[in-house]
């Protein structure tokens, strides 16, 4: 039976491509509606819930065009802006936030849901609590791993999440943390429906908010074609006003050659990850405007400085001066870099644009060795990992270069690399004595970087893969964590990177420039900080 | 023809049992796994790492996991991947139909091109026309699939403007998926320049994915064509007085076929092969690409579950060949 209908399918098939393959010829391409933008995506997206994942590609399609957050990243910066909540005060001691939240502010209306009340506290509630309360009714649902959520570190910090009234919600924390608000700035603090999820539950199937979403973001799905295309129009209601284009339309397209193809051949308007091979051509082509900024990431090598002897400060600055970056950068980036001399890139504030970075000079790389009782030399291992990351293109290459560059100063290093998943555990387990690794910021924080990476905690359990527990840096850092203004955090962290230049656990190697190729009819396409593409503001020519 | 076919579907059983066992082995040899994977450079607190594979199964012994998993495909329960949480065969089949459709109108491209050219190569062997396609055909064969697509795409879709980069259909238009074959749905729906735009989509796809087979096909047609004609039942339906046409088309072909057809069937397997790069290349929303993502994302259920459904495809295709065969010549049915 199978095998006969596989016959038929073959032969209908067979029939109907050649039949038209003749008038194939005579086709034109269709008119779009009016204002369709079309972005050439690199990949489909995890899912429709944003909640569960952590990848870029996943906010763009998701949590970015559909929903919105009580306090959101101003297009193109770090800087947060009002978003769902109008306005907020933090109390004296830094452990409650109160929400005054925006009104008037709908839900889309989809086949499956017709809101019959406003955005209100309830929805702030219900989005958070979700995640944070493990008997909450919708915990469990549609695998109920919340991996941002956890990752951030945010069961740990919210003690309570309260309406006051349907205008006004209150977070309390368990300890002050000054980068909570860039944390629920963040998509995972993408505020979903309750009255959606109530219908949902009683009409027995509550996964169905999961796939079909349904917020008050700037874009309504229309459809999604499984690894294809995904269509949005813009949402009339939209409480910032209607987006200038009416039609957004995601041509999921993973290779990036073909990419360019499409976008010289005008069937996409903008598209993510050129090659860098590509880049001289498209500066040069007179229907593209290549955008390009320092992306949210740092390409780094990490001393483990509880082994020997990179416990001595003065063998971890001797192998800074030794590096030489500017070939590296070169080589390596291929121009798509720029040398990294603080742990957080230019574009987060609190950048401390004084401090000096170590030369690249090989005489005195071998003084301070010498100083410290290390004249002669020494062996260690340098670990190269085994894929391109954001920040690092190719680390194999990076390797080399630097092996070489000790070389010039006796020290021997010994390339090593494990399979990905592999590298990432064993790193965490501290079995290198060097290590290349990078990072890219989530929420533009100067926390997210100079704690997640450097800090005492995270030497333990964390992402502090030179295990450099350091008192003196600790305690800017936790000081920073507390007190919620600004300028003092900004002042607080400017020493901080002071202390981390001095101090060397790493060597800071560059920060990656991100490159975004535009058609020349886009009209005020900015490149996101994180790397997100956001299409709400966003016209055509 | 009974006994014939029992045979064969039995000795399926057993080579299933093997796909199975090889795809589960692979999949889990390869180090790494997919929560430190997801977890990336944040990295994940052990006590959570050991919580996510407690909770997905992953933490107890491979065999008892392997069992565990044959029990639940045996009742149709392939799993969840592990990334999007869909179930694996929900996954598998929204995608295939766009993988058979590029197939199907890529060998018909190499058979509808590739037979009569290897029939008139054998005929004339030995001229220019004959050297021409033997030299294109190996060309052919040796062509890298991934330089190929994109040389085509930059001639005929960037300079030319004649076919569309990439994608099954023009971004213009949206067709509720009934059968997932997009020729089929776009005629379901009426829409005649929906269908026009989706055949236009599978111009350059079809041929690069095709290229392979053609070359293939045409000289298998060639040598085994010029096989046949050689033998004396050739020589008496010429002497007969028959015309060329009727002695190459109708004694001649028949006999020749067979080996064409069963290359034909073996050429599938180079087909979903050549799918993984083909789909990559023209953002065809089939299972090859769908598959080595999940590989890189230590999507343990969808990589099995993928696996195991290719092959049961391949397998499928080659027992019907084979009883095509048996069908074409007796002999074979009666072999013991």
């Amino acid at each position: 039976m199978l095998a006969n209908a596989y016959g038929v399918r073959f032969m209908f098939q067979s029939r109907l491509c050649l039949a038209a393959a003749v008038a194939a010829s005579l086709i034109a391409a269709p008119a779009f509606a009016a204002k369709t933008l079309v972005y050439c995506s690199e990949a489909s997206p995890e899912g429709f819930n944003a909640q569960f994942y952590t990848a870029g590609t996943t906010f763009d399609a998701v949590s970015q065009p559909l929903y919105n957050r009580l306090v959101e990243f101003e297009r193109g910066a770090t800087t947060i802006i009002p978003g769902l909540a109008e306005r907020w005060e933090v109390s004296p001691d830094g452990l409650q936030y109160t929400f005054h939240l925006r009104k008037g502010v709908k839900f889309h209306t989809t086949a499956d849901f017709k809101p019959t009340r406003d955005f209100n506290a309830d929805d702030v509630v219900f989005s958070f609590l979700r995640q944070l309360d493990k008997n909450h009714p919708y915990h469990k649902v549609s695998g109920g791993t919340y991996e941002y959520f956890e990752g951030m570190d945010l069961p740990a910090l919210i003690d309570k999440v309260e309406k006051v009234d349907d205008d006004t919600v209150r977070f309390v924390l368990k300890h002050p943390e000054a980068p909570f608000l860039a944390d629920i700035a963040m998509d995972l603090g993408s505020i979903m429906s309750a009255e959606y999820a109530d219908a949902m539950m009683k009409a027995g199937r509550p996964e169905t908010i999961d796939l079909k979403p349904v917020g008050t973001g700037p874009f309504q799905l229309v459809n999604y074609q499984k690894d294809a295309v995904i269509r949005y129009k813009a949402n009339a209601d939209y409480w910032r006003g209607k987006a200038p284009i009416d039609t957004l339309v995601f041509a999921i397209t993973p290779d990036a050659s073909v990419r360019y193809a499409k976008l010289k051949a005008g069937e996409c308007h903008v598209m993510s990850y050129p090659n860098p091979a590509d880049l001289a051509a498209m500066k040069t082509d007179p229907n593209i405007n290549l955008l390009s900024q320092e992306g949210l990431n740092i390409g780094y090598l990490a001393f483990n400085t509880q082994k020997k002897p990179f416990d001595d400060m003065r063998v971890r600055q001797a192998l800074n001066l030794a590096v030489n970056k500017a070939a590296i950068i070169e080589a390596v980036y291929q121009g798509a870099g720029k040398v990294a001399k603080n742990p957080i890139p230019p574009t987060i504030w609190s950048y401390n644009d004084a401090v000096q970075d170590y030369p690249y000079d090989p005489e005195k790389a071998r003084a301070l060795l010498k100083e410290a009782g290390l004249g002669d030399g020494f062996e260690t291992d340098l670990w190269a990992m085994p894929v391109q990351r954001p920040y690092n293109p190719n680390a194999r290459r990076m390797a080399e270069m630097i092996q070489a560059d000790w070389a010039r100063i006796g020290v021997k290093a010994k390339i090593v690399s494990f399979e990905w998943g592999e590298y990432l555990k064993r790193l965490k387990a501290g079995e290198h004595q060097t290590a290349l690794m990078g990072w890219t910021g989530d929420n533009g924080d100067p926390d997210n970087f100079l704690a997640t990476l450097l800090s005492c905690e995270s030497a333990k359990t964390g992402s502090n893969y030179a295990k450099w527990c350091y008192a003196p840096y600790q305690e800017l850092i936790t000081k920073a964590r507390m007190v919620s203004d600004v300028a003092e955090r900004t002042k607080l962290y400017e020493q901080a990177q002071v202390v981390f230049k001095e101090q060397a656990p790493w060597i800071t190697i560059a920060h990656s420039v991100v490159y975004q190729p535009v058609r020349k009819e886009v009209v005020d396409f900015r490149i996101h900080p994180f790397g997100l593409n956001l299409f709400y503001g966003v016209d055509i020519k | 023809m009974l006994s014939f076919v029992l045979r064969r579907v039995g000795l399926l059983v057993p080579t299933f049992i093997g796909v199975t066992l090889i795809a589960f082995a692979l999949i889990h040899l390869i180090p790494g796994d997919p929560i430190e994977l997801l977890a990336g450079e944040r990295g994940i607190d052990p006590a959570r790492h050991a919580q996510l594979m407690r909770e997905m199964g992953f933490d107890q012994p491979l065999w008892q996991q392997y069992l565990n998993y044959i029990g639940a495909a045996l009742q149709g329960d392939l799993g969840r991947s592990i990334k999007t949480r869909e179930p694996v065969l929900t996954e598998f089949f929204t995608l295939f139909p766009a993988t058979i459709e590029l197939s199907l109108c890529a060998m018909l491209f190499a058979v509808v091109i590739g037979l009569p050219v290897g029939i008139l190569a054998a005929i004339r062997r030995g001229s220019v026309f004959d050297h021409t396609v033997m030299g294109v055909s190996l060309a052919g064969y040796s062509m890298p699939i991934f330089w190929w697509a994109l040389l085509l795409i930059l001639v005929f879709s960037v300079n030319l403007g004649w076919t569309p980069v990439s994608g099954r259909i023009a971004v213009a238009y949206f067709v509720e998926p009934v059968t997932g074959f997009m020729l089929i749905d776009t005629l379901l729906a009426g829409d005649t320049d929906a269908f026009a735009s989706a055949l236009h989509h599978l111009v350059l796809p079809s041929i690069v994915l095709g290229t392979i087979p053609l070359a293939v096909v045409a000289r298998m047609t060639r040598s085994s064509m010029m096989e046949v004609i050689r033998e004396d039942y050739i020589r008496v339906a010429r002497a007969k007085g028959l015309s060329q046409t009727r002695v190459i088309l109708v004694h001649a072909l028949r006999n020749a076929l067979i080996p064409v057809v069963t290359v034909i069937g073996l050429q599938i397997g180079t087909l979903l092969a050549g799918a993984i790069l083909t789909e990559t290349i023209f953002a065809w929303p089939g299972v090859g690409k769908w598959l080595v993502d999940s590989i890189s994302r230590r999507d343990y259920p969808a990589v099995q579950g993928g696996i195991l459904l290719v092959a049961a495809v391949v397998m499928l295709v080659n027992l019907l060949v084979d009883m095509l065969y048996g069908l074409i010549n007796p002999r074979i049915r009666h072999a013991r």
